[in-house]
Parts: C-alpha cells; structure tokens; sequence
C-alpha cells in the first residue's frame, strides 16, 4: 500500500464485512507518532480466528475475508518500529457487545514510514459505498481536531441518501476545509 | 465554510428527484474494492467514476456500487458494468483516465471499450 489511508480503507471493509452497522475510526498524531484505530460492532472473530488473522498462509475459507490485509498493515507499522494490536469479541460469545477493534501505531520519522495520504479520500470512499453504516470518523493533530459523524448528517438530510452525489461532495469539502483550517 | 444549512438545502433540491429516481438505475457500475483493488490504484477509479457520472448527467440511469475481491486480483483495478438485458462487461487494469473514458464512450455512448476489457488481456 502506498498510502497509510488505503490500509485504513482496506481495514474498515474488513468491518463492513464483518456486518457493523456503526464503525469508528480515529486517527491521533504526535510530532513522533500515528496512531490509528477501526473499532466496528461487527460479528466479531473467535480466539481461534484472532490468533490466525495476521498470518497470511494460514487462510483457510472462513479467514478467506481476512487475507492480506491484517499482514500488509502490520508490516507497514512494525517497518516503522510500530506494531498492531486488535481485540474482538464474537457475538456467539458476546451477543450485546459484540465487535473488533483493530488498532495500529506508527512512528513517523522512521524512514519507512508510510504517509497517511489521502485521508478524505478514504472516508468519502467508505461513505459512499456504505452509506447506511454509522460511520465516525475523528482524526486528532497537534493543534486541531478533524471530525465527520454520519448520523448527524443524516438527521439533516431526512431520506436523502449519503451516497448521493452532491451529498458526497458535501463531505469531501467538509472534511478539506477542516484540514485546510479554513473554518475559523 | 461548509455549514449543515448546506446540507438541508441539498435535502430540499434532492427529494423530489430522490422519488423520480426510484425503480430506474439501468446501468451499474461496480468497482472491486477488496485488499487486492485497493492496492492496486481502485480508490482513485472509484472516486472518477462517482464523480464523472454526475458529470456527465448520468446519475438517474447510472449507479456506482462497490464490491470485494471477485478472484482476479492480477488484473486489478477491475470495474463490472453490468447494463439491463445486455451482457456483463469487465474492464480490468483500470484507471481514473480510463474511468474517463468508459463514462463517455460507454456509459454515454453506449459501445463498450473492448481493449479494456478482460477478453484483450
């Protein structure tokens, strides 16, 4: 992956896969680090799935929605000396809290660290291809914060969908113009 | 700066059309986004096609839809155009150029760009 934002992409699909209706993601930065977390309400993965994710030779059919993704996104943070953690609950297990929570660090001015990229693009993708997920998307910086809830806007619109093309370009704009910092 | 009043403006220009568009969608246009098109360049496919589509005032006939590794991850960037009564055309290693250019001779014009396609590799 060229770009930190496509591993976040690929790892929030993993989420719409794993059938949430509401996904977080949440982006902290430092000066040294990055920092950035999927947390979904999905199905979840057993202990045994867990333990197998980020090995891509052990796929078997059922890991099959995982593949290479889990090991692309943990060879890019451990490159940087950063690692990759997830926590999941299985709803056989955790019926009311079911979910994953797949979280990455990165430190930043390891000369193999991948920049985050096209952060907007991200999210208008995601939005656009699963408007009907509550989707959260927060990203912290040192001296401001850039924020997009779906729910919100989706109180504004009624019955107007996210996906629709004028709504979507609502959003990229949105999201530009707070790192622009053009909202004062 | 972009404000919820905008949104609600959208809202308001949107909802007749939003009924009028219902039950039509003739064409659909999907994109693979699984690990394997992500990496190979599909987010920026996407984003020409979403974008060149309305741009070409196809949005009442035309729907731009994702989906997951359909197995031929060699030829990825892969876009499916899948058009009412007509048979599936899969344009592989694609491109925003490409997209461009799909939407207009394609979508538009109606002949499928047969070099792009997945019986010309």
């Amino acid at each position: 992956m060229k770009e930190l934002s496509l591993n976040i992409l690929d790892i929030a699909q993993n989420s719409v896969k794993a059938g949430a209706d509401r996904i977080n993601i949440t982006i902290e930065e430092t000066d040294e680090t990055l920092a950035f977390s999927v947390e979904d309400n999905g199905c979840g993965m057993t202990p045994e799935l867990l333990a197998s994710v980020t090995d891509p030779f052990c796929t078997t059919r059922t890991t099959r929605k995982v593949g290479l993704g889990i090991p692309l996104l943990k060879l890019a943070a451990e490159q940087t000396g950063g690692k990759v953690s997830i926590t999941s609950k299985p709803v056989s297990l955790y019926p009311d809290s079911h979910g994953t929570k797949t979280s990455a660090l990165f430190y930043k001015k390891h000369m193999d660290y991948t920049p985050l990229g096209d952060i907007v693009s991200t999210v208008v993708t995601l939005v656009q291809g699963q408007p009907q997920i509550s989707w959260s998307f927060v990203h912290k910086m040192k001296d401001k914060t850039v924020e997009l809830r779906t729910d919100e806007l989706k109180e504004v619109l009624g019955g107007v969908p996210l996906n629709n093309f004028e709504v979507i370009s609502w959003i990229d704009a949105y999201l530009k113009e707070q790192y622009d910092g053009e909202q004062e | 700066m972009k404000s919820l009043a905008e949104l609600a403006a959208i809202k308001e220009k949107m909802q007749n059309k939003v009924i009028m568009r219902e039950g039509t969608g003739d064409i659909r246009v999907v994109v693979g986004m699984a690990t394997c098109g992500i990496a190979a360049g599909a987010r920026p496919v996407l984003n020409a096609f979403v974008e060149g589509v309305n741009e070409a005032g196809l949005s009442d006939k035309v729907t731009v839809t994702q989906t997951g590794c359909i197995g031929i991850c060699q030829f990825e960037p892969v876009v499916e155009v899948f058009e009412a009564g007509k048979e599936k055309t899969t344009y592989v290693k694609m491109t925003a150029e490409k997209a461009k250019e799909v939407i207009e001779k394609h979508l538009k014009g109606g002949t499928p760009i047969s070099e792009y396609t997945i019986s010309n590799v």
